[in-house]
């Protein structure tokens, strides 16, 4: 016969918080806990002493002061008796106006080259790998330093552009690419603009709402209207007309050659444009990889299921390639942005006023506030990073596949 | 009745095959398949052959004429003024002749030269077995040494300093080996770290001066302001590549790990560091560090811009680890736990492993931009290739030579950096299991 016992009487013994599985981990975390804090306390103990010692405080007043300093890369008004926070506004919006053109010109020489690695002629094939290679093994400060070499040493000097010079403008006259920058003609809003420019935004929204139509009429009867002409007719018919209906009240303002130099229109700097093209074609050729990966990715059966359903190359590649590819593409797509945002701060090789170079920079050295601006500086590039990676994912989570 | 022998000609044996037509054979069905294959494509071609003679006819030129001997660029103008006539544009490939050592050493004593160059040379033989297989296990003894060596070569100094920090290593080795008999393993793991940062911290500096004064054997101290041109790269690169790897690999364990505090740390310390960029955090490291230390620590700013370098890329590569992770089927882990492995074992022996082999690609692509991102330091203070190039066109002699120092720089890190993402190849090849 057998007896029933109880299991033996769980008692708790010290010995469990090491060895038994269930509580190690409980042990393991305190003890983590307990060095995290104390590196924690010792690392700030040092700096209170230090700041102590330098009689130094931590104080972000210095924000409101004067700056003293000139930016000649402004998008906001500034002038040298504007604060340091102001500066540091004209910092950030800089850098986001780099990043925000970078991003725009990377993505299209990406995917331009990215097919065209793929292309079946021999010649362009072997011309992209060579430019995807070159970009990729090569730092991306040097190849902002030669553009900008380029920029400044190659091109001629505004003196060139006068009578009987050396250099003239390009385009009828309209932009002038000299060392001191490239020249664009300026708009010049009359009264009446506004009217045509809510034209176009309206005739935008417009296209949104036919090609919504479109697809929903196609979904219900299986009629497929032409949208890219019809859009392509909204684009520019309405505003043009408005445009001439109003008398002409956008023109645009030449830059012309006046004393040393160029008068009117808008000034690029070279900084800015050696900065962009360097990002652009740098990150492009990263993206280039990455959209010849998605297509490969794609198996070749989809497009030979989709000739077998009757569908044209050209909706082939919308309707079903480049769905599938853009899964692919997306993520990494989403760190090259992020990359080419934290790469902008190289804008320090080319002089190119950024908030590394305001707030970061100068801003430091006058103030004295070394603590104070680097920590603002890496919450402004956290953020930053944040913002576009969470706004990324957003758009990744609705082209990925719906699983279930 | 005809004469049937007269009527038709019958042929007995078979005809050779004929040649294709001269349009589909050799270089001419070649050309119109892969240049003229539609109207488009003509167009492409025709503009891209144009595009390369373009390039082609204006680089070629200008480097093949290139002025290799002058000892200035007006000497190397009055040069080409006298050969090709004043209009010519040639290269000056005389600054990089002339620069060469400097370029290559910095500001590196001349007479020892060989210490870098033995340093790099003892590097190459120490990653070898760990690069290729089939190399015989005795090297990876001269693999553990190296790095004091190298150390010791590339800085100087007594040579005691070096020996006694890797004797707290052995002396950490020898404590596991003790005291994980005596009080079981754990007791040994801390028992490893304590004693030799209890050494390090207390015995290895009074040892090693006393050894120092008693046996002054070694190198001429070099400081590391002098470190300078693709010596400080390499240096830079190669320790932020070995350190880098082991302690992106903690971290993305810390990432899968299911503790909290552990996950969570890791969780900030990889997002933070990633969302600021590299420059940011070097100028962390040469303004604020100082803030950090207790008051009156001064450390080396070459020391400063290694361990950032290496914490950057450790960020990078825990994420790119832990795509690899996360890619293995889950019935990895259930199996290696079904088999008794502990935490540890199971990663060593099954997960890593097969993990580390899924990343490879993004691996070498992390040791690649860390070793680009090396050019970053110029900002700082220390001359990397860029900082001497701008520092040679800042004297009287090499005012204006621009595109030679840039092609110079740009190949040799294109070389290293390419032969690099050949060498990942190579490994993925070498590596692949699955049957195909």
């Amino acid at each position: 016969m057998t007896t029933l016992t109880d299991p033996p009487k769980e008692s708790f013994r010290l010995s469990q918080l090491i060895y038994d599985t269930r509580y190690r981990s409980l042990t393991i975390q305190v003890v983590a806990m307990f060095l995290l804090v104390l590196a924690l306390s010792w690392l700030v103990s040092n700096t209170i002493q230090n700041l102590a010692a330098l009689g130094k405080d931590f104080d972000f007043g210095f924000l409101t002061n004067v700056a003293g300093y000139d930016i000649n890369q402004r998008l906001i008004e500034y002038d040298s008796t504007s604060t340091h926070g102001r500066a540091a506004l004209v910092g950030i919006l800089n850098t986001l106006l780099v990043a925000f053109l970078g991003c725009i010109l990377a993505t299209v020489i990406g995917v331009i080259a990215g097919v065209l690695r793929l292309s079946k002629n021999w010649i362009i094939a072997r011309l992209m790998t060579v430019y995807v290679e070159g970009f990729r093994n090569v730092p991306l400060l040097l190849w902002i330093i030669v553009i900008f070499a380029v920029m400044t040493e190659s091109t001629p000097s505004p003196r060139d552009f006068r009578e009987g010079g050396s250099a003239s403008m390009m385009l009828f006259d309209s932009i002038a690419v000299s060392n001191r920058g490239v020249y664009v003609p300026a708009p010049i809003w009359a009264e009446g603009s506004a009217i045509v420019v809510a034209v176009f935004l309206l005739s935008l929204v417009g296209i949104f709402l036919f090609r919504r139509f479109a697809r929903a009429r196609q979904e219900a009867t299986g009629q497929i209207l032409p949208v890219g002409w019809v859009a392509l007719g909204l684009f520019f018919g309405p505003a043009l007309i408005a445009f001439f209906l109003m008398g002409r009240p956008i023109s645009l303002e030449y830059p012309e050659l006046g004393g040393f130099n160029f008068t009117g229109g808008i000034q690029l700097r070279n900084s800015l444009i050696a900065l962009w093209l360097a990002l652009s074609l740098y990150t492009g050729a990263f993206i280039a990889e990455n959209v010849r990966g998605g297509i490969l990715a794609v198996s070749k059966g989809q497009t030979e299921a989709a000739f077998a359903l009757g569908l044209r190359p050209n909706r082939t590649m919308s309707l079903v390639i480049l769905p599938q590819a853009l899964r692919v593409i997306i993520p990494p797509l989403i760190s090259q942005y992020l990359n080419l945002t934290k790469n902008s701060s190289l804008a320090i090789a080319v002089g190119y006023m950024d908030v590394r170079s305001t707030l970061g920079g100068i801003t430091i050295n006058q103030t004295g506030r070394e603590l104070e601006g680097m920590l603002l500086l890496g919450l402004f590039y956290l953020i930053t990073s944040l913002v576009i990676s969470g706004v990324m994912n957003i758009y990744n989570n609705s082209v990925k596949l719906k699983e279930r | 009745m005809a004469n049937t022998t007269e009527t038709a000609f019958v042929r007995k044996e078979m005809l050779g095959a004929k040649e294709p037509p001269l349009t589909e054979t050799g270089i001419v069905k070649w050309a119109r398949e892969n240049l003229f294959s539609g109207w488009l494509n003509s167009i492409l071609t025709v503009l891209s052959i144009l595009f390369v003679y373009w390039v082609l006819a204006h680089i070629l030129p200008w480097m093949l004429g290139g002025i290799w001997d002058a000892s200035s660029l007006t000497e190397c103008r009055a040069i080409r003024d006298e050969i090709y006539g004043p209009d010519a544009s040639v290269a000056c490939w005389a600054v990089l002749t002339e620069r060469w050592n400097q370029l290559l050493f910095g500001f590196y004593p001349s007479e020892a030269y060989w210490r870098p160059v033995l340093a790099l040379v003892l590097f190459g033989v120490a990653v070898t077995p760990v690069l290729f297989s089939g190399i015989p296990r005795v090297f990876y003894a001269l693999t553990a040494v190296a790095p004091f060596i190298c150390y010791w070569l590339l800085w100087g100094g007594t040579i005691w300093g070096p020996i006694f920090v890797a004797l707290g290593f052995v002396l950490g080795w020898i404590a596991f080996g003790v005291v994980s008999k005596a009080a079981g393993s754990l007791a040994g793991t801390i028992a490893a770290i304590i004693v030799p940062v209890l050494y390090w911290l207390f015995l290895d500096a009074p040892i090693t001066g006393a050894l120092g004064a008693a046996m002054p054997i070694g190198l001429e101290y070099i400081p590391s302001k002098d470190f300078g041109g693709f010596m400080l790269a390499f240096i830079i690169g190669i320790t932020g590549i070995i350190l880098s790897l082991p302690l992106g690999v903690l971290l993305a364990l810390g990432r899968q790990s299911d503790l909290f505090i552990i996950n969570k740390t890791s969780v900030i310390f990889i997002e933070v560091i990633r969302g600021v960029p590299l420059i940011v955090w070097l100028f962390t490291a040469s303004l604020l560090l100082n803030y950090f230390l207790p008051p009156g620590t001064n450390f080396d700013l070459m020391l400063r811009v290694i361990i950032m370098v290496t914490l950057f890329a450790a960020a990078y590569m825990a994420e790119v680890i832990r795509g690899g992770l996360a890619a293995l089927p889950k019935g990895q882990y259930e199996g290696a736990d079904s088999l008794g492995l502990d935490y540890w074992q199971s990663m060593r022996l099954i997960i890593l492993p097969q993990a580390l082999k899924i990343s490879i690609p993004g691996i070498v692509n992390t040791f690649i931009g860390l070793f680009k991102d090396t050019t970053l330091v110029v900002f700082i203070g220390l001359l990397d290739p860029i900082g001497l190039s701008n520092a040679i066109r800042a004297t009287t002699d090499w005012n204006g030579v621009y595109w030679e120092l840039f092609i110079f720089i740009g190949l040799l890190f294109f070389i290293c950096c390419f032969s690099m993402s050949r060498y990942s190849q190579f490994l993925e090849r070498k590596l692949r299991t699955d049957h195909r």
